[in-house]
């Protein structure tokens, strides 16, 4: 029947099909639809830039505006990945320039980016309006100064934790006097910035909902901007910090009541540098915050902390250190009803690495806020109890993931491994998409996933399991798997070539220092010729004198439409 | 203040291993077996310094060790799993209190004037109270979270940013220098009644 309307018809009722899953099963239907579904595609996600290679991509997606990239494994935000790795966005901007796409948002993460990868952007498409840049590294401030001086129409320039390094030039500067159309800005991960030119721009920039700053930007300037920009909705400070000595009551005043005119802020993060007595000024703001990051807060603690959460009724998502302890986890819990992200980040990462929150905070948060769905843990020790109790008090998690700062810790109580907890957890949270272990574990926990996890895409897996076994049960139940990655943990050939296919349904797997050998390794790319099968060895004379039966340090192996990738290392090398 | 035999980290137990590589390569996954035995007591809200309760395996001196172990005892590569730039973010900020020196002045019931230490100098609270302890000329008593200092009428007290006083030991090092102002070892009455709190 749909045969008999024109393209265009399908085109319009494509329009409301809007996820990518969506699309791509819209795509499968029969030719008319791939055909229709194509051209009239907007947005592109691509999970992994290796699987597929910019030509194709421009050459199906004709119309694209926006594209996400991802490059690097996760693990490599771990360290676990050598530099010089891969994921480069030089070649993907080449050829959508090329192409002459009209790209106008582009989001990268985990990817290398130079400034001559700007430059190019910056020049090649007069539409550009969003640039996100996520955990990337490789360009300098020379490569931000041409994006704000050649994107005319630039609406978003978010910089999330890159790694950027700094010149000597004011790239904020470029933006010229006539970009007035900016929505959102973040340079939070920056050291250094322009002050001058920033209140110039944030003046001329009527529209900005957004504005993260770094911790060049004093407390004067805050209140400063914020007297120019009372419309934002999403505020990270830079510095909060007054001096003892300088007579600053004067600056403080005029911060209360310039907050008090910012009437929209919902997302609240930053406080770099913080002097604790300040934190008043923002409590008229508590009220109708939906988010609060204070993860970067390191400046507060303890009572002061809890008195800022206690203002914070209508949290929806809280990012915090584990200064809170398990005490102020319990007033977030009987403060914060509407709470679905939790995540608490440990603050000593170096020396006895001693979290201040347990399993007592937790369980403390999931009987006060049944609304969590998702959750990042950093703890000191975790009991079955308290899984068992958390699952049962929270059935709706989409994204669970807990880490036990000594990764092998069994239960502390009981002395048993975590299987259990874990296992409670999988089976009441029907909707679980995304799962970390961590904590003593046996093959148990694995059989439980297997059997329970049905929604499961992504396993983080550390230094847990006795056997293959552990690993094929997940395999084998996890029907919906895309990202499997495993570390130190006694899974080997078995596990590994038990299911070849397996590996096409999925977009990656990770394997470092496991039972795996190189010999299982050759035989799996041998058979899955779509796969590649990467063997990364730091201790460089990578294709000389090693034996089949010799363990693989790192393993990455993802599905691919390309082949092997060209841009490779000498210390990756790609099986065949 | 009791010494501990017994390491607390399945770490340390690999440390005591032969072997060759870094720390987090597959010959540490050997670890996994020894762990089911391990018996530690975990203590979440207490300085690891001064810890120590009935069947504790903690060792007070634990901390310092672990600053002097040899390498093969540090953190294993990627764990915990933050990312590089969270991490160094808060690095920076606990060397900014490093690089700066941290004097405080400490005052001693009776003495006829103050002293003033440098923070920055010492590794943990038993350093800090042993420095104490030889500069007043006297011992402070045993540490326990619930019963504070027992065993002598000296407690070591310090005004945090918030200008309360709070007992030493209380909280994590790190947490301790940052938010230290000065410091008073109170003796007496005055004492026992901050040392018996719970």
């Amino acid at each position: 029947m749909m045969n008999y309307f024109p393209d265009e018809v399908l085109e319009h009722v494509f329009d409301f099909v809007t996820s990518h899953r969506d699309r791509n099963a819209v795509s499968l239907v029969c030719k008319l639809w791939f055909r229709v579904e194509r051209f009239s595609r907007q947005r592109v996600f691509i999970g992994n830039c290796y699987a597929i290679s910019p030509e194709r991509l421009v050459t199906r997606f004709p119309g694209v505006k926006a594209l996400t990239l991802k490059g690097k494994p996760h693990f490599a935000d771990f360290n676990l990945v050598p530099q010089d790795w891969g994921g480069y966005v030089q070649p993907w901007i080449e050829a959508l320039a090329r192409s002459r796409i009209g790209l106008e948002e582009l989001r990268l993460k985990r990817m290398v980016v130079s400034d001559e990868s700007l430059d190019v952007l910056s020049r090649s498409f007069t539409n550009f309006k969003s640039l996100v840049l996520v955990s990337c590294e490789g360009f300098t401030t020379d490569g931000l100064s041409a994006i704000a001086a050649n994107c005319r129409f630039l609406r978003e320039l978010d910089l999330q934790e890159n790694e950027i390094e700094e010149k000597k030039n004011h790239w904020l500067g470029c933006f010229p006097d006539s970009c007035t159309s900016l929505v959102s800005l973040n340079f939070a991960c920056l050291k250094e910035i322009n002050l001058v030119a920033l209140e110039k721009l944030v003046a001329r920039n009527p529209n900005l909902k957004s504005l993260k700053l770094n911790r060049a930007v004093p407390l004067e300037a805050l209140q400063r901007i914020l007297m120019r920009a009372p419309q934002l909705v999403d505020l990270g400070t830079g510095s909060f910090v007054l001096d003892h000595d300088s007579d600053d009551s004067e600056t403080y005043r005029k911060l209360k009541a310039t907050i008090l005119k910012c009437r929209s802020i919902r997302n609240l993060s930053g406080f770099l540098e913080v002097t604790p007595r300040c934190l008043p000024a923002i409590y008229p703001i508590c009220f109708n915050l939906t988010y609060l990051n204070l993860s970067y807060a390191a400046g507060i603690h303890g009572s002061e902390l809890i008195k800022l959460i206690r203002f914070c009724g209508k949290l929806q998502r809280l990012w915090i250190l584990d200064y809170i302890g398990d005490k102020g986890l319990e007033v977030v819990a009987s403060t914060c009803k509407d709470l679905q992200e939790l995540r608490v980040f440990p603050s000593d990462f170096f020396g006895a690495g001693h979290a201040a929150v347990t399993e007592t905070g937790l369980v403390a948060i999931s009987t006060g806020c049944p609304k969590l769905n998702s959750l990042l843990y950093f703890c000191q020790q975790m009991t079955n109890a308290a899984l068992i109790a958390v699952a049962k008090n929270c059935p709706n998690f989409i994204r669970f993931r807990l880490c036990i700062l000594d990764p092998t810790k069994p239960d502390p109580v009981t002395m048993q491994p975590l299987d259990e907890g874990f296992g409670a957890i999988v089976q009441s949270s029907k909707r679980l998409r995304r799962l970390s272990l961590s904590g003593l574990l046996t093959d148990r926990v694995f059989l439980y996933i297997g059997m329970y996890a049905e929604q499961l895409e992504m396993l983080s897996i550390a230094f847990a399991g006795e056997s293959d076994k552990g690993m094929v049960y997940v395999l084998n139940g996890c029907k919906k798997l895309r990202k499997l990655e495993i570390r130190d943990s006694p899974f080997g050939d078995m596990a590994l070539l038990r299911d070849v296919g397996k590996y096409e349904t999925m977009r990656s797997l990770w394997m470092s220092s496991c039972e795996v050998t190189l010999g299982a390794c050759k035989t799996l790319a041998e058979k899955m010729p779509r796969l590649n099968v990467e063997i990364i060895n730091e201790n460089d004379q990578m294709e000389f004198g090693h034996e089949d039966s010799e363990k693989v340090e790192k393993m990455y192996l993802y599905r691919t439409l390309v082949g092997p990738r060209k841009d490779a290392p000498e210390f990756v090398w790609t099986l065949v | 203040m009791e010494k501990s035999i017994a390491f607390e980290k399945d770490l340390n137990l690999v440390a005591t291993e032969l072997r060759l590589g870094l720390p987090g390569t597959k010959e540490s996954e050997k670890q996994t077996p020894s762990s089911i035995k391990s018996n530690k007591r975990v203590l979440p809200d207490m300085s690891e310094e001064c810890g120590s309760k009935d069947n504790s395996n903690v060792s007070h001196v634990k901390k310092c060790d672990q600053e002097v172990a040899p390498p093969a005892k540090a953190q294993v590569v990627g764990w915990p799993p933050v990312r590089s730039y969270r991490k160094n973010c808060l690095k920076a900020k606990k060397m900014e209190v490093e690089t700066t020196g941290m004097y405080v002045k400490v005052s001693m019931d009776g003495a006829p004037y103050l002293r003033k230490i440098d923070l920055k100098v010492y590794k943990g609270y038993p350093e800090l109270l042993k420095a104490l302890e030889d500069m007043f000329k006297f011992s402070v008593g045993k540490y326990s979270e619930r019963e504070g200092y027992n065993g002598s009428e000296f407690v070591p007290t310090y005004e945090d940013k918030d200008g309360d006083w709070m007992l030493v030991g209380d909280v994590p090092w790190d947490m301790f220098i940052s938010s230290c102002k000065r410091m008073r070892i109170m003796k007496g009455s005055e004492a026992r009644g901050l040392g018996c709190a719970v």
